[in-house]
């Protein structure tokens, strides 16, 4: 058991944080399940906090000049080094707190970035902060592609979506490799927190976000962020495709506290996750064989999951 | 109380480090700057700089960190040397666009391919267009005094800028020399402590980094540059202090036996000291030549150049760098662009030499003179001309 999570009892409904890290106002799109997503998490983290942002969505439509949505302190430097600049931060902060420069009180040092900033170009950069085990929280806002510049595939993209990278022809059948599972790199670095979430179990998300930031040392949070945009769904669709998502065990939500594995909520009798696909323009393309092979590869993968957690279906 | 001692220059660099009391350094090895960051982080493990070091995994989050800990406020050191100094390249331009005073020695080193450690300026002359305030120094001495002055002219308030002090890979950041190290006391005197006046403090929040729509692009370009060109005013108070204190004094330019010269050559870095012992040679022939050389880059000191080559003729500029497919080397094109609409001014004439650590010697420099003596009178057909290159 982690101390610091000893007097944490869990946020509640009727009792949420009433701190607003981001205005509203900013530039999302309608129903962007992503900037949903950081929106829960920063209220959890709250007011005493430094964010630390990759270039995306989530930085253009919080930051035109002379605009910001931000209550928080906020940096944006470039896509791919997020967590190269909030070693910086971190580092710095604690040196000035040691030489007396700045009051001695903790400040939670947030970096936040899409998947592409996360698992392609900033890859790196996360391991390098990640082992080196600064006091931070990396948040991953996963909504599957690069969205900021039109919707092309990034590693994170899954099996058979479109995207304007990877799309379906005569020859494709749309992104032909297999969602990188940035959480399990995330374990390897041997950090003390590692979990998925999803706004549409907002308590869990928040919980999760609290308890990253709590911790002593890196943690990492892979959120699943639905882009009606760019997965071309209704925009009041985010909640109910998140929820699908995790039913379907498409996007299982888990925590691994000091390399233990732990389901936070276990599917015992998953929907198909034709369910889950039909509802998005970007897999409408698929055929059944596609589909049937996508259900083998999430069946695999929770299987997976399972006996890291040690249990059974 | 100040003391001489017999020194690698390198080791010099990171004692200024040290006694400017940086609060981070973040750094990536690579050869030949390798010896500052050892060091550093010899200095923080015993305890004698009470800093974070932060040994990131490339330049590119060298550079990045660097970012984040000046963002946060703490006094932030770095250095770098070719692919180290290339790879860092995007961030090169946001750190002066956020006006964030970091303070980087590059070992100036050539960059591959092929590859080379070896010295010369084409890793710092790719970076041309970054809005860092850039010397060049000639000695040990003055690595050690330029960071100094570096950390004192990048943070103050009006300035504000990051700031690189280029030293020659090897020919100067590998070899002894006695260097008048000051004592503590005596830098404390020069070089007050960092107060920023923004950082990142929840208790008073601010946006860094926001997005620059065309109505802003323009005016935010423009402010950099103006405090680029604006801090040359405080560059040079900055060193006239340091000269009051200690009895060094520099200037953006420096002449050497200019008096009378119909030639004179141009030079920035260690290879001045090996030109100056050449013009004494040429000088006890009856050769009308001397000597001017750049300490300050960038902003580039157009009115202290103009002045010091005044009633020259003939210019012969020594570039350390090629810029493939132009009309003339780096040093050549910013002399020639400052120089063209002045009313009776001197031929230009360039000279590439000491490319990927080419010794450039006494003689080298007696070649490139003399040639220039004979340019002026029967202009060359080339734009330049690479010296010391072996023909088969
Ligand atoms: C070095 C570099 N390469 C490419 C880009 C262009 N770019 C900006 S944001 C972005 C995609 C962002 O995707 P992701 O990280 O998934 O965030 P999202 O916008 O989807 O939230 C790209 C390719 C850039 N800014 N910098
Ligand atoms: S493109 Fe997608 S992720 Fe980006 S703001 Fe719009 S809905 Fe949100
Ligand atoms: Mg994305």
């Amino acid at each position: 058991m982690i101390k610091e999570f000893e007097n944490f009892k869990g946020f509640s409904a009727k009792k949420l944080p009433l701190a607003e890290p981001i205005a509203s106002g900013h530039r999302a799109c309608q129903g962007c399940g992503e900037v949903l997503a950081l929106r829960l998490a920063m209220k959890a983290i709250g007011m005493n906090s430094i964010v630390v942002s990759a270039t995306g969505c989530m930085e253009i439509i919080t930051s035109t000049f002379p605009h910001t949505a931000w209550n928080v302190p906020w940096i944006h430097v470039a896509f791919e080094n997020a967590a190269a600049v909030a070693s910086g931060v971190e580092a710095a902060l604690k040196v000035l707190m040691r030489k007396g420069k700045i009051p001695q009180k903790h400040i939670d040092v947030v970096a936040i970035g899409g998947d592409g900033a996360t698992a392609d170009i900033g890859l790196q950069a996360l391991s390098g902060a990640m082992e080196r085990g600064h006091d931070f929280v990396y948040i991953c806002l996963d909504n599957e592609a690069y969205m900021n510049t039109g919707v092309q595939r990034s590693s994170s993209t899954p099996y058979g979506a479109m995207t304007t990278t990877s799309p379906p022809g005569k020859k494709s059948f749309g992104q032909a490799t297999k969602k990188k599972n940035v959480p399990a790199i995330a374990v390897a670095h041997n950090i003390p927190y590692v979990a998925t979430a999803s706004p549409a179990y907002f308590l869990d998300l928040m919980n999760k976000a609290k308890k990253a930031a709590l911790v002593k040392g890196p943690a990492y949070l892979h959120i699943y962020s639905s882009c009606p945009t760019g997965w071309r769904h209704g925009g009041d669709l985010a909640i109910e495709i998140s929820k699908l998502a995790v039913e379907t065990n498409v996007f299982p939500l888990y925590e691994v506290i000091e390399g233990n594995y732990i389901i936070n909520r276990k599917i015992t009798k998953p929907k198909p996750v034709a369910e889950y696909l039909k509802k998005q323009g970007r897999f409408r393309h698929l055929t059944d064989d596609i589909i049937a092979e996508i259900q083998r590869q999430v069946d695999e993968e929770y299987d997976k999951l399972l006996k890291l957690a040690g249990e059974t279906a | 109380m100040a003391k001489r001692i017999g020194m690698e220059v390198s080791i010099a660099a990171s004692e200024a480090v040290k006694l400017a009391d940086v609060d981070l350094i973040a750094a990536y090895p690579i050869t030949p700057q390798t010896h500052i960051v050892e060091h550093l982080a010899e200095v923080v493990a015993d305890g004698e700089l009470d800093a974070a070091f932060v040994p990131v995994e490339s330049e590119h989050s060298a550079m990045s960190c660097c970012i984040g800990s000046s963002a946060a406020g703490a006094r932030t050191f770095t250095a770098s040397s070719s692919q180290g100094l290339a790879l860092m390249h995007e961030m090169l331009f946001i750190a002066p666009a956020m006006r964030l005073p970091i303070v980087m020695v590059v070992a100036n080193r050539a960059l591959s391919g092929p590859i080379s450690i070896w010295n010369d300026h084409s890793d710092i002359m790719a970076e041309q267009d970054i809005a860092w305030i850039q010397t060049f120094a000639e000695n040990g001495q003055e690595v050690f005094d330029l960071v100094l002055h570096a950390f004192r002219v990048a943070e103050d308030s009006k300035v504000l800028l990051p700031m690189i002090v280029n030293m020659d890979g090897f020919t100067l950041s590998h070899v002894i020399e006695p260097i008048e190290i000051l004592d503590k006391a005596e830098v404390d005197k020069y070089l007050p402590p960092y107060k920023p006046k923004v950082r990142l403090d929840p208790r008073k929040p601010v946006s860094m980094g926001l997005v620059g729509v065309p109505e802003i692009y323009t005016e935010a370009k423009k402010a950099t540059n103006e405090a680029l060109i604006n801090s040359k005013k405080v560059v040079v108070k900055a060193w006239k202090e340091f000269g009051d204190l200690f009895g060094r004094y520099y200037n953006p330019v420096e002449s050497y036996k200019t008096e009378g010269a119909e030639v004179i050559l141009i030079t920035m870095g260690s290879i001045s000291e090996t030109a100056m012992t050449a013009i004494d040679k040429m000088r006890e022939k009856g050769l009308p030549v001397g000597l001017v050389r750049f300490r300050l880059w960038k902003p580039f000191p157009a009115t202290e150049f103009k002045k010091a080559i005044a009633g020259a003729q003939t210019l012969a500029v020594v570039d350390r760098a090629l810029s493939p497919g132009g009309a003339c080397g780096p040093v050549a094109e910013e002399i020639k662009a400052a120089l063209y609409a002045e009313r009776g001014r001197p031929k230009v004439f360039n000279f590439i030499a000491g490319l990927g650590g080419r010794d450039v010697t006494v003689e080298n420099f007696e070649e490139i003179v003399s040639r220039a003596f004979t340019y002026a009178k029967k202009r060359p057909k080339q734009l330049y001309e690479m010296i010391g290159v072996r023909e088969i």
